[in-house]
């Protein structure tokens, strides 16, 4: 085997295409029915004498990209090395036929250089005719294969796209960032954020100064995954009932490698739970009343979460860096929500402000978009208290996990009838729901709880602000 | 050494050698008798030795060198305390001084900061123990590495004052070697700064101490460098920091800006993203590591930058930094090199200043004898004679390593140093730089020697002759594919129609220790065509340059059997 390596000449300063030195710029086998006069195929070039296909690395190049003699085009990767692969013209890179991570047979086309700008549509052209045209030597059909290669990220682009104006919580905290013009973020999440397509405005940052790190990337990929990308994935899979083969071990997807990440991260704050018991007989009445136009008792619920909230700023702020409380200047209101057996928290934004009927209508569009996996980043990772619900289940009382870089997160559980002592020393019936709330003991205190949940237990009580 | 002239003499018993001053001046007589009893014997021999002999006054002390010996080194023939004084006991200092001794000078060396200079104490050596970690490191860390070779390994940590520990222990170590070595041999370590009086003359002394003058006939300066600090940029040598802070790590930051892309910045990345810190380079060229041959350079980005947790900004200079307080981080504002507009402005944990190294030449009393530094680097020739102002030789003066800047490398130092002494000690000994390897030591590691191959080309055509170039894969070594790294590339820029070597550039595992059959033919005058009938042991490493000669292509009309040195 040795002898074999030893005897072969490597010497890629001359691979036959490709090259800027005009000597030796010529002899590769060119099949003569691509031949155009201004548009010049780019070939997977022989980089040993041993090589017979390669594997593109990368396209340093992009689609479109002005190219000049001698530049780099694309890496590719023989049996031996990879290589820089140059340009010997000048010309715009108008079309790629073999995409990163696929192999072509040497001297087969693997992109297409038009020489002006003009030309690059005529060039797209000839490539699709190219594909259909030339089955024998040419790229292991790569519009079949290349939707394999992306399968496995959560389709980044057009999911995960945020807009300027809905981030102010993320990285306005950051005391230089400027009101959010400035993304001050980590060179892997910058890293992470390029690679998957994440607008790295529209992710909250949860490092030192609220810089955007690593994980908080990863976190909205995950969401992503869970609300842009499972579609494809459900069409894939066959539906199995349980979908689980006993006895074997199945690895986390990256959601759920995610969410063990956050589970495990929240065993690094300090938490503490403190439970209420709201009487909701006045709570259900107007529900009853209000139903009709629309407004759901979640609506409801986040109202009058965020209604105590304004009076109880502490319960809505979060530690951010063990050293410092950060008062949110937004009341947001996550609401989990269970679907196709993950996890989402979509929020109900500036839930103190927006009115009930607004914040019903806006809930059922979130939940619409959950479902159909169309959730904006910003709409599941802004949020500054969390209420989960098993209610609906019939469990009576849970406690919740604080989610990370949030102060509290509220369990609420079934409201039911409950036969109950009162003060005058009757015994009566009353509807009634058990809460408990977990925070974040650095920022919030047992007192602070006790109060904000004197407060919201008021306004279950009397719920008449609600509608206002 | 040692070992070498008592095995030459043995008439004296071992143990007289080894313990003073007195005994080196035996070592150095009898190198010059055993030189005149070989003239007989020995003809073709004949002129060097003489050449020795002449250019030394106390070969007459052949009958009296017992008396000699006694004196402790004093010389009946001259006044002067020492025949070289050497200011620095660095890497060069320690390299002239135990060259001086085996040629038989009386050898002082003056050191006003700890022995071993730069290299030993906040360079080379420290790095080399972080380098060490981070490799493992990586490797443990390395999932997909790991189970391609069938090993499981549990998540890798570190002790970070452990790991500062084993830095700090291998200095001390190396420190404790090279001061012993000189002691052994006899060489005086004067403590001080060193001043240059006058002509043969220096002074040495801590301050507010009593100084001493003593003379020399040479005096070789020998006094390094010092880290340099662009204008605007505040060193607290906490947050904002430079190599000699960094290899103390007393603290691992989440996120560290590095101040240029050169072997030192590029060295602490591979240390800080081993160790989990995300890395942003600011470098002022176009283009980050600009000193590599640019093939190198671009093969290098992408197996030491892209694939890790660093960012980069090129064509930018920081103009100011600012340390960390009060919970804020550290700031740095960067502006475009060329428009000198600001372009922005990074918020990080540290940053790490690696703008290369500032010659250390101050307070040398060059102005005594009418030097004037050059942006702080003692201007000298091709033969390390220093020159003066107005452009004459100084005469008995010489200046080795970083502070001439010839090329900033421990070992040069220690080779200008070594063709000092050869010069004083007779022979006309001029130091090929071309020949001198460099090496950076990342995973994988990088080196080269000789010309890069736009160098190359540029040399070529203004002397109108022909390069080849010709490069192997480390992806087609056995041993690299046994031990799962075949990333990497060797490159061979060399003569077609000579084979003359101009340069090699290696990028691949075990790279730094590989470069030296290159840089060994390239001093030697090795061709090509002579050197690929070497053999390697199969399998190793090595094999990636037998491979890389064997593809040259030298088109010799007469090939010759014996090569002449070149460029001596």
């Amino acid at each position: 085997m040795s002898s074999h390596l030893l005897h072969t000449s490597f010497i890629p300063t001359a691979p036959p295409s490709l090259r800027r030195r005009p000597g030796c710029a010529a002899p590769l086998p060119r099949t003569p029915l691509l031949v155009q006069s201004k548009i010049r195929e780019i070939f997977m070039p022989a980089l040993s004498s041993t090589m017979t296909e390669g594997k593109i690395v990368s396209w340093i190049k992009s689609e479109g990209d002005k190219l000049s003699k001698g530049e780099s085009v694309v890496v590719v990767e023989s049996d031996k090395a990879d290589m820089d692969v140059e340009s010997f013209y000048d010309g715009y890179l108008a079309a790629i036929v073999v995409d990163e991570g696929l192999s072509a047979a040497v001297g087969s086309t693997i992109a297409l250089l038009a020489e002006t700008e003009e030309e690059i549509a005529l060039a797209i052209a000839q490539s699709k005719k190219t594909s259909s045209s030339a089955p024998a030597p040419a790229p292991p059909a790569p519009t079949s294969d290349a939707p394999k290669v992306f399968d496995e990220m959560p389709s980044p682009a057009p999911a995960v796209k945020a807009s300027v104006g809905t981030n102010a919580l993320g990285s306005a905290e950051h005391p230089a960032s400027e009101g959010g013009k400035r993304v001050v973020a980590s060179p892997y999440a910058k890293k992470l954020a390029k690679d998957f397509g994440v607008d790295l405005k529209g992710v909250f940052g949860s490092g030192p100064n609220g810089r955007v790190v690593a994980k908080d990337v990863e976190a909205v990929l995950a969401a992503a995954k869970l609300s842009g990308g499972g579609a494809k994935v459900q069409a894939s899979e066959p539906p199995k009932p349980s979908g689980v083969e006993l006895g074997s071990v199945v690895p986390f997807t990256t959601m759920q490698g995610a969410v063990s990440r956050n589970m495990v991260e929240s065993l690094a704050v300090p938490t503490f739970r403190v439970g209420y018991t709201f009487t909701t007989d006045a709570l259900d009445a107007l529900y009853k009343k209000i139903k009709s136009k629309g407004v759901t008792m979640t609506a409801l619920l986040a109202k009058a979460t965020a209604l105590a909230l304004v009076k109880h700023p502490v319960v809505n702020s979060s530690c951010r860096d063990g050293k410092s409380f950060t008062y949110n200047t937004h009341i947001n209101v996550a609401v989990a929500v269970a679907i196709d057996g993950g996890l989402i928290t979509p929020v109900l934004q500036d839930a103190d402000k927006v009115d009930i009927y607004t914040l019903s209508r806006k809930w059922k569009e979130l939940v619409d978009k959950a479902r159909a996996k169309q959730l904006q980043p910003n709409e599941y990772t802004t949020g500054t208290f969390t209420l989960s619900n098993l209610g609906m289940f019939g469990v009576d009382r849970f406690d919740a996990i604080l989610p990370p870089g949030t102060g509290a997160i509220m369990a609420v559980g079934a409201s039911q009838p409950t036969v109950v002592g009162t003060k005058d020393g009757r015994i009566g019936m009353k509807t009634q729901m058990q809460v408990n709330v977990t925070a974040d003991h650095r920022v919030i205190y047992g007192a602070d709880l006790a109060a904000f949940l004197q407060t919201l237990s008021k306004i279950i009580e009397d719920p008449k602000d609600l509608t206002l | 050494m040692q070992a070498s002239v008592s095995s030459l003499y043995t008439p004296y018993p071992p143990h007289t050698i080894l313990r003073s001053n007195s005994n080196i001046r035996f070592c150095g007589l009898r190198r010059e008798a055993l030189g005149f009893q070989s003239i007989s014997q020995f003809r073709n021999g004949e002129s060097r030795r003489i050449g020795i002999v002449s250019t030394k006054p106390r070969s007459g002390k052949l009958t009296v060198f017992s008396a000699s010996a006694a004196d402790n080194g004093s010389r009946g023939a001259t006044s002067f305390d020492y025949d070289l004084v050497i200011i620095g006991a660095g890497v060069g200092g320690h390299g002239a001084a135990l060259h001086a001794v085996e040629k038989g000078l009386k050898t002082a060396i003056i050191e006003g900061d700890v022995m071993g200079g730069t290299c030993v104490n906040r360079g080379c050596v420290p790095s080399k123990a972080l380098l060490a970690v981070s490799g493992r490191m990586r490797e443990l860390q390395d999932e997909h590495h790991m189970k391609a070779l069938g090993l499981q390994v549990a998540a890798a940590g570190y002790d970070r004052q452990a790991v500062a520990d084993h830095a700090n222990n291998l200095a001390s170590k190396i420190r404790g070697n090279l001061t012993n070595s000189l002691k052994a041999i006899g060489v005086d370590i004067l403590t001080g700064f060193g001043t240059i009086v006058g002509p043969q003359k220096v002074k040495y002394g801590k301050v507010g101490f009593t100084e001493n003058v003593v003379t020399a006939k040479d005096i070789i300066i020998a006094t390094g460098s010092v880290p340099f600090v662009p204008k605007g940029i505040e060193i607290d040598g906490k947050t904002v920091i430079t190599s000699d802070h960094a290899l103390k790590l007393e603290f691992v930051p989440d996120w560290i800006a590095i101040v240029g892309s050169g072997y030192i910045g590029l060295e602490f990345s591979d240390v800080y993203t081993a160790l989990g810190s995300e890395v942003t380079f600011i470098e002022a060229m176009d283009q980050l590591m600009p000193g590599f041959d640019p093939e190198i350079g671009k093969l290098a980005q992408r197996v030491l930058i892209n694939p890790r947790k660093i960012d980069y900004y090129t064509g930018v200079f920081a103009t100011k930094i600012t340390p960390a307080t009060d919970g804020k981080p550290v700031t740095i504002e960067l502006i475009d090199a060329k428009t000198k507009e600001p372009k922005d402005t990074l918020e990080v944990d540290a940053a790490l200043i690696a703008t290369g190294r500032a010659p250390f030449t101050k307070g040398l009393g060059l102005n005594n004898i009418n030097v004037e530094t050059q942006r702080g680097f003692v201007p000298c020739d091709d033969r390390m004679r220093v020159i003066d102002a107005d452009g004459n030789l100084v005469p008995h003066v010489y200046c080795i390593g970083d502070a001439n800047g010839k090329l900033m490398l421990a070992h040069t130092a220690s080779a200008q140093g070594i063709s000092v002494v050869e010069q004083l000690t007779g022979k006309d000994y001029v130091l090929n730089h071309l020949s001198i390897p460099a090496a950076c030591f990342t995973h994988p590691e990088i080196s080269m020697v000789g010309l890069t191959e736009p160098q190359a080309r540029e040399k070529a055509e203004k002397e109108g002759f022909e390069i080849s170039i010709a490069k192997t894969s480390f992806k087609a070594n056995t041993k690299a594919l046994a031990e799962n790294e075949g990333e990497g590339l060797a490159k061979l820029i060399y003569r077609p129609d000579t084979g003359e070597i101009l340069g090699v550039h290696i990028l691949g595992m075990h790279a730094a220790d590989l470069i030296h059959e290159a840089s060994n033919a390239i001093a030697l005058g090795t061709r090509v065509q002579d050197i690929k009938f070497a053999v390697h042991a199969h399998p190793t490493l090595s094999e990636v340059l037998d491979e890389l000669y064997k593809s040259a292509k030298v088109n010799l009309h007469v090939s010759k059997s014996v090569s002449e040195p070149v460029s001596v």
